[in-house]
């Protein structure tokens, strides 16, 4: 079986590849995919510590798993109506153009 | 490290990259689907087969859908013509890269690398089942709770303003009238007014 460092470092690898696109990106959805890709590199850790820990029959990291799923589904939902939203106050989905509060 | 493990896992990253650093939107999100079901087979590995189903419905079935929604909805599916990346992307990439530099130091040099799995790890519906109902159920509610307020907000959040051009017929009609100007009834408002 893969030791428990392969999943670390990929779900590292995730989380840095979602960081630098919700920092480097101009559009507003990109950066929520962003935002999905480390949480689900968070999720993946969840997993991965669960099978290798020593009481796996506790379900834990599997509990903690579902529910950060949900808690994500609602993030998105609620996350992509504000860009709808934005998009029809200032005619764009690009972040750098956001730039006044009450525009 | 298995020769699976390491096929799901580069398939996983490649397109996860893809997703960041495409220029059409819906490519990304397609390419965002092909991350969620890397995900959802490392998951089935790891012996979470609820969990990797879950990944499937929820990340693959509405998640993703819902972006490409998003995506049609704002035209974001038009390919810009100038750079998708903002004008800071080096910064960015920077704090992403050093970011991840601290991830793997921080794990080669950590216990993780002496640990041996579970010899046998049973996870099946029914002790999910039964751990939802009976230890975790309060967490069960609080969820359904968010999940009722998450549905209701972004409804609501979505719903265009009383709608702008109602208003403005409204206007219109009294404009008719002289003695009435349409600006004294109807003071323009400053939200969305101009939709």
């Amino acid at each position: 079986m893969t030791p428990l460092v392969g999943y670390l470092l990929l779900s590292a690898m995730l989380f840095a590849i979602g960081l630098a696109g919700a920092l480097m990106r101009r559009n507003a959805i990109i950066v929520l995919i962003g935002i999905e890709l480390m949480l689900n590199a968070a999720n993946l850790n969840f997993i991965a510590f669960w099978r290798f820990s020593e009481h796996p029959e506790t379900l834990t990291g599997i509990m903690f798993v579902i529910f950060s799923i949900g808690v994500a589904a609602a993030e998105a939902a609620v996350g992509l109506a504000l860009i709808i939203a934005i998009y029809r106050h200032y005619k764009t989905s690009n972040v750098d153009e956001m730039n006044s509060l009450k525009g | 490290m298995t020769i699976p493990f390491i096929i799901i896992a580069a398939l996983t990253i490649a397109a996860s990259a893809a997703a960041m650093t495409l220029r059409n939107l819906v490519h990304c999100s397609l390419a965002l689907v092909v991350a969620f079901v890397g995900l959802a087979a490392v998951y089935l590995q790891l012996d979470a087969q609820f969990v990797g189903f879950a990944q499937v419905l929820v990340y693959v079935g509405a998640v993703a859908i819902l972006i490409v929604f998003a995506v049609l909805l704002t035209r974001g599916g038009e390919t810009p013509e100038k750079s998708v990346f903002s004008a800071s992307w080096i910064w960015g990439a920077l704090v992403a890269a050093l970011v991840f530099g601290t991830l793997a130091w921080t794990i080669k040099n950590s216990f993780a690398s002496q640990r041996e799995p579970a010899e046998k790890v049973e996870a099946t519906v029914k002790q999910i089942g039964d751990a939802l109902m009976t230890k975790f159920v309060l967490p069960l509610e609080v969820i359904g709770l968010l999940l009722t307020a998450a549905l209701i907000g972004a409804v609501i959040i979505a719903m265009r303003d009383k709608s702008p051009k109602a208003k403005m017929e409204d206007g219109g009609l009294k404009m008719d009238k002289p003695s009435a100007p349409s600006s004294i009834l109807h003071p323009p408002s400053s939200t969305g007014g101009h939709q």
